[in-house]
């Protein structure tokens, strides 16, 4: 800020100044007069009315006894209605500056921003301007509009332009402007469109003119049917959103608790430790490797997978695989798991959250309906929790490995007579669900707090979409994480985010009662 | 899971001399605790202090709870992992009726308890009516949780819901259940739930012979309902019971239709456990919905499996002494708490699956052994 500052100060010294009527009230004590000056001095748009203002905001305007106002930086004063720079004068003073003059001059010399350099900056100023548009403003805004030659910002521009046209005095300016409005997607416009076709208490429109209100009513309907739509797309995309990591957190689960019956009350920790490596990756490239760093994440998926699997095959050889066959022991022991890998990482990293950043190729989103935000990494994380899902199915359906594994589940006696070594492809297999757990763990890394906790909040729900989705079925499992997913999110506009997972809760116990088998189930004759 | 212990039938007698005179001694110790501390002063060697008492009368409620759940799990082989709910569903009910009794004596001397005067509530949700009288939350006290439970296990067990899949699906219900009373608009406090009692039928929650009673109270409570679980276990019912948890489908193909049996079990073990939340509440003096987080239930099921499963008397065992322990390490080793426990659970499932009691059965049996191999060196 200094540093615009002090451009604009050297800059402006040999352009016109200001008149010094202008300015006078700012010396003074009426504030309403203080707050048009502000206005009018961000009409006139130009270098030195926006160093007069940074220089408000700044507490640097200074007022001699006489009312002459000077701008005083390094020890020096200059007098923007003279152009000159000098000595301080005598007896000058900073000018009072309360909140109410702080605020009006902020939002001028967020108009400002709209002549910088930087698109993007500009683009910024005018959405901020559309949240409040002030009118003495508008001077500025057409004058921006004129010099713009993006198109993007042209048409935010335009809006706002618009939107200070609603209150103009001439009907055919008001239609103009209710007609020009209707692509707009400033959430705000809606009440005061509405308000235009409201009644006054003696019955009589507040809109006047008819046209204007019929205007008004066109725009409504196409500005509602976009706010529709925007918000068909959103739940759509945010439920395959939900889903993918929902999948992501159980898919590992399928194979543990699906394939092999075991229950694994320790899969949240091993999210959370997939996360943490995570963690441990971005702190490596950011200490060895800084040119590097937004490729740490491509770095923690094999280091997730290798640590969690390899967590998993511990676990599974030392606790789970003498319970196996004993599974609610399973359950108690991979909770006790659980807990002591909670608290081992509470001892290593601290109970707080720690921070995991996204990489820059996946901050940002496209925008989409214009008011719409995809984020990158939402749409990444979907894109590879079908990678996982495929990688998996590749696994078990293609290779060796699988065939054996899906041996083992369907007769394992059978399978060890004719010379599978069931215990070694019970660890793999193993090792391979918890490998998976640690790539959903980077996953969520990216999406949201990394604390000691994660997994915790993660355990019920994996357990519903494997239960919901059918054991042993990974067509299941994909299918229940994305309907869940897209269930939630279509929920929450009507009941809250806590109501609509307890209805899910309600829902899925309602489930399980009606199809015990989940929604695919498995053929067999089995009696249990 | 096949538990096969050769019981003879003897409906004549619940316990062996034996056990009868330590369950009697312990009961007369427990007894003795508050009897001390009211009636020697502070400083005298004699005197038990109020903070040991009010422990123990918590482990208690506690131990009730894991009886509760060994009736379930020790017995029929149902693995509960949302006894939590039950909890502290009583625990609210009974709250219920003491935030009633604080009357004007909150902080904002309303007629509404304070978290309502916070969230603008101008009257009593209609759940609440009735609630300022004494007896009608008595009454759901053991309704709300009696009739969640049989609802719940209705439907589950005439679905042929059972073991893993029962247990997670009660894990859900807890956790469901502790995000609905998370929400402020639930009514029931939000995440602050009940606490600041001020008097319970008249008399101050915490005055030294109001919590004397209490606790007298939930000692008899305990003793009780271990004797009424014992002549469950040992009656015709109680070998039903048994016979689902070694093998369900063998007792289906016999004729018998195991849902009313297991129904019937699962309900009152969630009365008892509500039963157990209700004498805990004016105890501890709050009650609020972490309570329900699934990882509580599952540490009602450690308090059943440290102690040994399937004995009764063992899960009272295992509720003291793990909470016993769990008092010690949080005072003396905080940090290492959850290790222990973690620990705990896998030891106890690796290499003591019977559990305290279970352990001591067989140190006796090899100490007879020992000393009849002596007399016969000898």
């Amino acid at each position: 800020m200094l540093l615009v500052g002090c451009f604009c100060l050297h800059s402006v010294a040999a352009m016109a100044a200001i008149e010094a009527s202008v300015l006078a009230p700012l010396a003074g004590d009426d504030a309403d007069a203080r707050i048009d000056t502000i206005g009018k001095i961000a009409a006139l748009a130009t270098p030195e009315a926006q160093a007069v203002l940074q220089a408000i905001k700044d507490d640097a305007l200074y007022a001699t006894p006489n009312g002459t106002l000077v701008i005083v930086k390094d020890e020096q004063a200059y007098n923007p209605v003279s152009g000159k720079t000098g000595a301080i004068p005598e007896g000058a003073d900073g000018i009072i500056v309360n909140n109410r003059l702080r605020g009006a001059v902020e939002a001028s010399l967020s108009g400002f921003s709209l002549f910088s350099p930087d698109a993007s900056l500009r683009m910024k100023a005018a959405l901020e301007l559309q949240d409040s548009i002030d009118p003495a403003l508008l001077e500025l805004v057409h004058k921006a509009f004129q010099k713009e030659k993006n198109s993007d910002i042209k048409a935010v521009l335009q809006q706002l332009i618009s939107t200070v046209n609603l209150q103009s005095t001439n009907p055919l300016v008001r239609q103009t402007a209710v007609l020009s409005l209707a692509d707009s997607t400033n959430a705000k416009l809606t009440p005061i469109l509405q308000h235009m076709l409201e009644k006054n208490t003696d019955g009589s429109y507040i809109e006047t003119n008819q046209s204007v209100r019929l205007a008004v009513i066109s725009t409504l309907k196409a500005i509602q049917g976009r706010q529709w739509r925007t918000e068909l797309l959103g739940n759509l995309f945010y439920g395959v959103s939900l889903g993918s990591v929902l999948l992501l957190a159980a898919l590992g689960l399928a194979i543990t608790f699906g394939l092999m019956g075991i229950i694994n009350m320790a899969h949240g920790e091993l999210l959370m430790i997939g996360a943490y490596t995570t963690y441990v990756c971005q702190r490596v490239f950011i200490t060895y490797f800084p040119g590097a760093v937004d490729a740490y994440l491509i770095a923690a998926l094999p280091a997730a997978f290798i640590v969690t699997a390899t967590v998993g095959i511990a676990l599974e050889r030392t606790v789970i695989r003498w319970l196996y066959g004993r599974p609610l022991e399973t359950l108690l022991a991979t909770w006790g798991i659980s807990l002591m890998l909670m608290q081992l990482v509470r001892t290593l990293f601290g109970a707080q959250n720690v921070e995991v950043a996204n990489p820059s190729w996946m901050s940002g989103g496209v925008t989409v309906l214009g008011s719409l935000v995809l984020s990158y990494n939402r749409i990444f994380i979907i894109i590879f929790a079908m990678l996982v899902v495929f990688a998996v199915w590749l696994i078990l359906n293609k290779t060796r490995l699988g065939l054996f594994v899906r041996a083992v589940t369907q007769n394992r006696r059978m399978a060890g007579c004719i010379g599978v070594s069931t215990g070694r492809i019970d660890m793999m297999t193993f090792g391979l669900g918890s490998g998976i757990a640690g790539l959903g763990g980077v996953a969520l890394s990216q999406l949201g707090n990394v604390g000691p906790d994660l997994g915790q909040g993660y355990i019920v729900d994996s357990f519903m979409v494997v239960v919901l989705g059918g054991v042993g079925q990974l067509l299941g499992t994909v299918i229940a994480a994305f309907g869940l997913g897209e269930v939630n999110k279509f929920l929450e506009p009507f009941a809250g985010a806590v109501m609509a997972k307890i209805l899910i809760l309600a829902f899925i116990i309602i489930f399980i009662q009606r199809r015990p088998q989940g929604l695919f189930a498995q053929k067999g004759r089995s009696v249990e | 899971m096949a538990n096969h212990t050769s019981q003879r039938l003897d409906h004549a007698r619940l316990f062996s001399r034996s056990a009868w005179i330590s369950i009697g001694l312990c009961t007369l110790i427990a007894i003795l605790l508050p009897v001390l501390n009211l009636s020697f002063p502070e400083g005298s060697s004699l005197h038990v202090s109020s903070y040991a008492v009010s422990l123990v009368g918590k482990f208690m409620c506690y131990a009730l709870a894991a009886l509760a759940l060994d009736l379930v799990w020790g017995y029929t082989g149902i693995l509960s992992l949302g006894h939590g709910v039950f909890f502290a569903l009583g625990a609210y009910a009974h709250g219920m009726y003491l935030m009633r009794a604080i009357g004007h004596d909150g902080v904002y001397q309303s007629n509404l308890p304070d978290f309502m005067v916070f969230l603008d509530w101008k009257s009593y949700p209609w759940y609440w009516s009735m609630t300022d009288h004494f007896w009608y939350c008595m009454a759901l006290v053991i309704l709300v949780p009696g009739v969640l439970a049989f609802v719940f296990g209705y439907f589950a067990f005439r679905s042929r819901i059972k073991g893993v899949y029962f247990s997670i699906i009660t894990q859900a219900l807890t956790y469901a259940f502790m995000l609905l009373f998370f929400r402020n608009d639930t009514g029931f406090g939000g995440n602050n739930g009940f606490t600041d009692f001020k008097r319970i039928l008249g008399y101050s929650v915490t005055a030294p012979a109001t919590k004397a009673v209490l606790y007298l109270i939930t000692l008899c409570m305990l003793v009780s309902v271990l004797l009424l679980c014992r002549t469950i276990v040992k009656s015709k019912l109680g070998r039903v019971l048994q016979a689902v948890r070694d093998s369900e489908s063998r007792l289906m193909f016999i004729g018998y239709n195991p849902l009313w049996f297991k129904l019937f079990v699962w309900t009152l073990s969630a009365v008892i456990c509500g039963i157990a939340g209700a004498l805990y509440v004016p105890q501890v003096g709050i009650i609020n919905p972490s309570e329900m987080s699934p990882g509580n239930s599952i540490e009602m099921v450690i308090w059943a499996a440290v102690g040994g499963r399937g004995t009764l008397v063992g899960p009272i065992l295992g509720a003291f002494a793990v909470n016993g322990l769990k008092s010690w390490f949080t005072a003396a080793f905080p940090e290492l708490w959850l290790f222990a426990l973690g620990l705990l659970f896998i030891l106890v499932t690796l290499f003591m699956q019977t559990g305290m009691v279970g352990v001591m059965q067989t140190l006796k049996r090899k100490l007879r052994s020992a000393g009849t191999s002596d007399e016969e060196a000898a």
